[in-house]
């Protein structure tokens, strides 16, 4: 799943919406996920205008809706077993339809801020709100290797796969376990390299 | 596990929320006290490292892939504070990038898989290794805590979800619980082969934390998870299956009770095992940790270094 989500981000592409600042797309979604799950379910009026809302700026944003579709769906089996076992349920429960569409919509407000809004910018949203600058440091440094990791393990992979003829299941734990392993060494070198060149470009 | 938003009401994300910044404040706080600068960088890789390790599948049976969590093996690793915020980054960048667990079920995500399921299972790890010495001690404490922490961390949502009205406890409980005891053991064999592969390449990045400093930093983590646990699970783990409707049952009450609620198309109590699924389960919970912690032991017992390997580090 999460290899599909890597490749196929449009953080980076113009249009009115990706050029609206990023506190405010943050704000916004954040005032109408609150909104969308504190709402009572009577509350039609509320659902349609941010179903509106999301659809006017889903347009706007000129992200390809196959792309948006595929993104709510691939997220949503936590909600389809929710929704099930709450169809088997007596009625003093929250209805199934109610979760599945107030989850829906949230899920759909963070797909676009995130597919509008570069990380960095968010993260710049994060620090004037006050989020304490070690993990604002930590989650930058994250995003920033976090490709670089990734291709990582797809080269370790690749290495394995062209080394190894056998595909037996229990060989096959033990050198998963081995890539994953070296990965974490990997990334603990790698840590120490970047604070050496942090420091000799002045970072405190 | 990624609770998405609109599944938790407002009430439990905003404790989960508030639990969560008290934990996660004070994990930033003793790591910045406790971590020498050189180390601050390694957070952040550790975080994309465990991103990265999360998409490398394990075959399953039957097609199905499982990954690793991690929140254990990086406890194990660089101790229970960094893990905290190691772990919080992760879901952090999770929800906010690709939209994997809710906003507003932020706080709730993290004190399940951060806070408790990461420190819950360190504390597992520690009193494990304790227990049993060397090598063989140290593989059987990793496999376990991290069975435990998927386990707790499962248990956790399940009571938030009954909290918040979405699930019954009857149902949640059982199906989070039960599920992700077989999850878990997938878990603890990745997070004690990944820890035997680091070890073998590099004893010296694992740290021989026997000191009981980490013990103190334990102390306000406890809190929080102690008074999550009363929060989220406790209002239902009580009553065994129910104390009350097991009365009512001995005393011939039940059947009225059925006709009261006929206008209910399926009331808990007349869906087949779902009486007694939660002392089952419970009981399952029970049996199930003896279980994995003698194959824990086993895989110890299978898998430590011998004494004369390359090093024979007790």
């Amino acid at each position: 799943m999460s290899s599909t989500l890597l490749t196929h981000h449009h953080s980076h592409a113009h249009s009115p919406i990706h050029r609206l600042p990023a506190a405010l797309k943050l704000g916004a979604a954040l005032i109408l996920i609150v909104g969308t799950v504190l709402m009572p379910p009577d509350q039609i009026v509320w659902f349609i205008s941010v179903l509106a809302l999301l659809l006017a700026v889903l347009i706007l944003s000129q992200l390809p809706l196959m792309f948006f579709l595929k993104r709510l769906l691939l997220l949503s089996p936590f909600v389809l077993g929710v929704a099930l076992v709450n169809a088997w349920q007596p009625q003093n429960h929250v209805r199934w339809q109610v979760i599945a569409l107030k989850s829906s919509l949230c899920l759909a407000t963070v797909i676009l801020v995130s597919n509008t809004t570069p990380f960095s910018k968010m993260l710049g949203a994060l620090q004037r709100a006050r989020v304490p600058a070690l993990l604002i440091t930590t989650m930058m440094l994250m995003h920033r290797y976090l490709f670089v990791l990734v291709e990582e393990s797809e080269r370790m992979r690749r290495a394995r796969l062209s080394r190894t003829f056998t595909r037996g299941g229990r060989f096959q734990w033990r050198s998963l376990s081995t890539v994953i392993g070296q990965l974490f060494v990997r990334a603990s070198e790698r840590a120490e390299r970047i604070y050496d060149a942090m420091c000799s470009r002045g970072w405190k | 596990m990624h609770i998405p938003d609109g599944i938790i009401d407002g009430k439990t994300a905003a404790t989960a929320a508030g639990l969560s910044m008290i934990g996660v404040g004070w994990a930033l706080r003793r790591v910045k006290r406790e971590l020498p600068p050189r180390k601050i960088p390694l957070l952040g890789l550790a975080a994309a490292f465990l991103f990265a390790a999360q998409m490398v599948n394990f075959p399953i049976a039957a097609g199905t892939s499982g990954h690793l969590i991690g929140g254990t093996l990086i406890a194990a690793l660089l101790g229970p504070s960094a893990a905290v915020v190691v772990v919080t980054t992760v879901l952090i960048v999770q929800c906010f990038l690709f939209a994997d667990g809710g906003v507003m079920a932020l706080g709730a995500n993290i004190f399940n898989m951060a806070i408790l399921g990461s420190v819950g299972g360190y504390a597992v790890f520690r009193v494990t290794n304790s227990l049993l010495a060397g090598s063989r001690g140290r593989i059987t404490a990793i496999a376990f805590a991290a069975w435990c922490s998927v386990v707790f961390a499962a248990i956790s949502c399940a009571g938030q979800l009954a909290w918040s009205g979405t699930v019954s406890w009857r149902a949640a409980f059982p199906a989070m619980a039960g599920t992700h005891m077989i999850i878990g053991l997938g878990e603890g064999l990745i997070s004690a082969l990944v820890f035997i592969a680091i070890q073998r390449t590099r004893p010296e990045m694992i740290v021989d934390d026997t000191q009981p400093r980490r013990a103190r930093e334990l102390v306000v983590f406890g809190m929080v998870a102690t008074l999550g646990i009363a929060l989220f699970i406790a209002p239902f783990a009580c009553p065994w299956p129910d104390g009350l409707e097991s009365v009512a049952a001995k005393l011939g009450f039940e059947s009225q009770a059925v006709a009261n609620s006929a206008f209910a198309p399926l009331p808990d109590y007349q869906l087949p095992g779902m009486h007694w699924a939660i002392g089952a389960t419970a009981l399952a919970g029970v049996i199930g940790s003896l279980v994995v912690f003698i194959l824990a032991m086993l895989l110890g017992w299978l898998l430590a270094p011998k004494k004369s390997g390359i090093k024979g580090n007790a």
